[in-house]
């Protein structure tokens, strides 16, 4: 079938098969691999992506639900070549050690800054609850998004 | 047999479409949590799946006199922002320890329930509330009890292409307080070892009334009503609390799993209650 929706801010049409995976769609298909997949089951978050501004997981995920929403990954946030905050304070905090992961807290993080644009570690700590990384200790990765959570605020200096 | 492959999924129009695909032997198919999980590792291998996810009439939460319509293809993330988890906390309680934000805006309040899972958290306030289980079939419409929805694991009273389309979650009388703990073994995303859920109306420090529900501690959610009616009357203190933890003990049938061996859920069942505690602080 064909299937219509918005990949980061353009419309895209697809000829595919409804049960598909976003994953494999977005991968496979339409050559975005930024997004990952980790465990294919919904336990560690690698594959998570915005569907109308909400997290969820493509890999649990079929091309039928997303037909006529907005799907934003990782290759949908850096504007004219800039990195959006949340990379940059992930580079600057090292909050990225092989880099499997960092697509998936990134797009978890965007969720939750725009739900909470102040969080606290706590709240950074339990929104991420289903984002798995076995480099960093998650220390450095909360850290990078109370960064970023600064940057969006204005609040930090943004060199 | 492990499938990666694409499974055969319909998306109907209306309701009386969707009831129309299902008797024709189609799964429904809501958040996917389960159901994709299930089908890829070759536990379910349905026919077709039928999406019901975005079906209108099944989608919104409609605040009534005396209670509250819930979609069935609510997601918990919707029924977590909505003015009824404000006026009910034992849905905020709950919901917020159910998996982690990505499952909880895909995963629906009807998937859950037709997964009839002994561990599925968003039981637990619906067993609390006495909901009602609102189906329509080929033959009509019916509402049943949860409890008498709810059969074993895995198992409903669901009849051939019965769908659920919401839940009827009467409003308490009064003000109970709500109470929650799940155990489980890791801090984040994780399946319930063991929970207590509870609705405590109390007057001053004295329990008037108790509504209790357990978790994963027997083939379905458990409203153990001898130790509920032996609450009545106590006061909300260690010393009145603590001979009954051998009764709330007793009310269970774990099951040893990978999440956790059957003695250890019967004994931290029992000590559970004592958390009720928590509630004088409230």
């Amino acid at each position: 079938m064909r299937i219509k929706f918005i990949l980061n801010g353009r419309e895209v049409e697809v000829e595919t098969h409804p049960g598909r995976r976003l994953l494999d769609l977005l991968r496979e298909d339409l050559g975005l691999t930024g997004t990952k997949e980790g465990c294919g089951e919904g336990e560690c978050g690698a594959c998570t992506v915005l569907v109308d501004g909400k997290p969820r997981l493509s890999c649990l995920t079929a091309a039928i639900q997303v037909e006529g929403k907005e799907v934003l990954t990782i290759e949908g946030l850096s504007q004219n070549g800039e990195l959006h905050p949340i990379q940059r304070a992930f580079i600057e905090a090292a909050g990225v050690q092989c880099g499997f992961c960092t697509p998936g807290f990134i797009m978890a993080a965007y969720a939750l800054l725009k739900e909470n644009p102040d969080p606290t570690p706590e709240e950074v700590r339990a929104w991420l609850s289903g984002n798995l990384c076995r480099c960093t200790g998650y220390q450095q990765i909360v850290e990078a998004v109370l960064l970023a959570a600064e940057y969006i605020r204005g609040d930090a200096k943004t060199s | 047999m492990k499938k990666t492959g694409p499974v055969e999924i319909v998306k109907p129009k209306d309701l009386t479409e969707a009831v129309e695909y299902v008797r024709e032997g189609g799964m429904p198919l809501a958040g996917g949590t389960d159901a994709f999980v299930r089908i890829r590792k070759g536990f379910w291998n349905p026919p077709f799946l039928v999406y019901i996810g975005e079906l209108p009439e099944l989608k919104g939460i409609e605040i009534r006199a005396g209670g509250a319509e819930v979609g069935a293809a609510v997601t918990h993330a919707e029924l977590l922002r909505s003015e009824l988890s404000q006026r009910l906390p034992i849905f905020k309680l709950v919901l917020e320890k159910l998996g982690a934000p990505a499952i909880r805006e895909m995963g629906t309040i009807g998937g859950n329930v037709a997964n009839a899972s002994p561990a599925g958290d968003s039981l637990i306030p619906l067993y609390l509330l006495e909901a009602q289980v609102n189906l329509v079939g080929p033959d009509g419409e019916r509402s049943i009890p949860i409890e008498e929805f709810i059969l074993g694991p895995g198992k409903t009273a669901l009849q051939k292409g019965e769908l659920i389309v919401s839940f009827w979650i009467p409003f308490p009388e009064g003000n109970p307080r709500a109470y929650f703990h799940k155990v489980g073994r890791r801090r984040a995303l994780y399946i319930a070892v063991l929970s207590l859920g509870a609705l405590v109306w109390l007057e001053g420090e004295v329990i008037r009334e108790a509504r209790l529900a357990l978790g994963a501690v027997a083939p379905t959610v458990v409203r153990p009503r001898k130790v509920e009616g032996k609450l009545r009357g106590r006061r909300l203190s260690r010393e009145d609390l603590e001979p009954l933890c051998a009764k709330l003990f007793a009310a269970t049938r774990p099951i040893a799993d990978v999440r956790g061996p059957d003695w250890y859920r019967r004994e931290v069942a029992g000590k559970l209650l004592l958390g009720l505690l928590r509630l004088r602080e409230i």
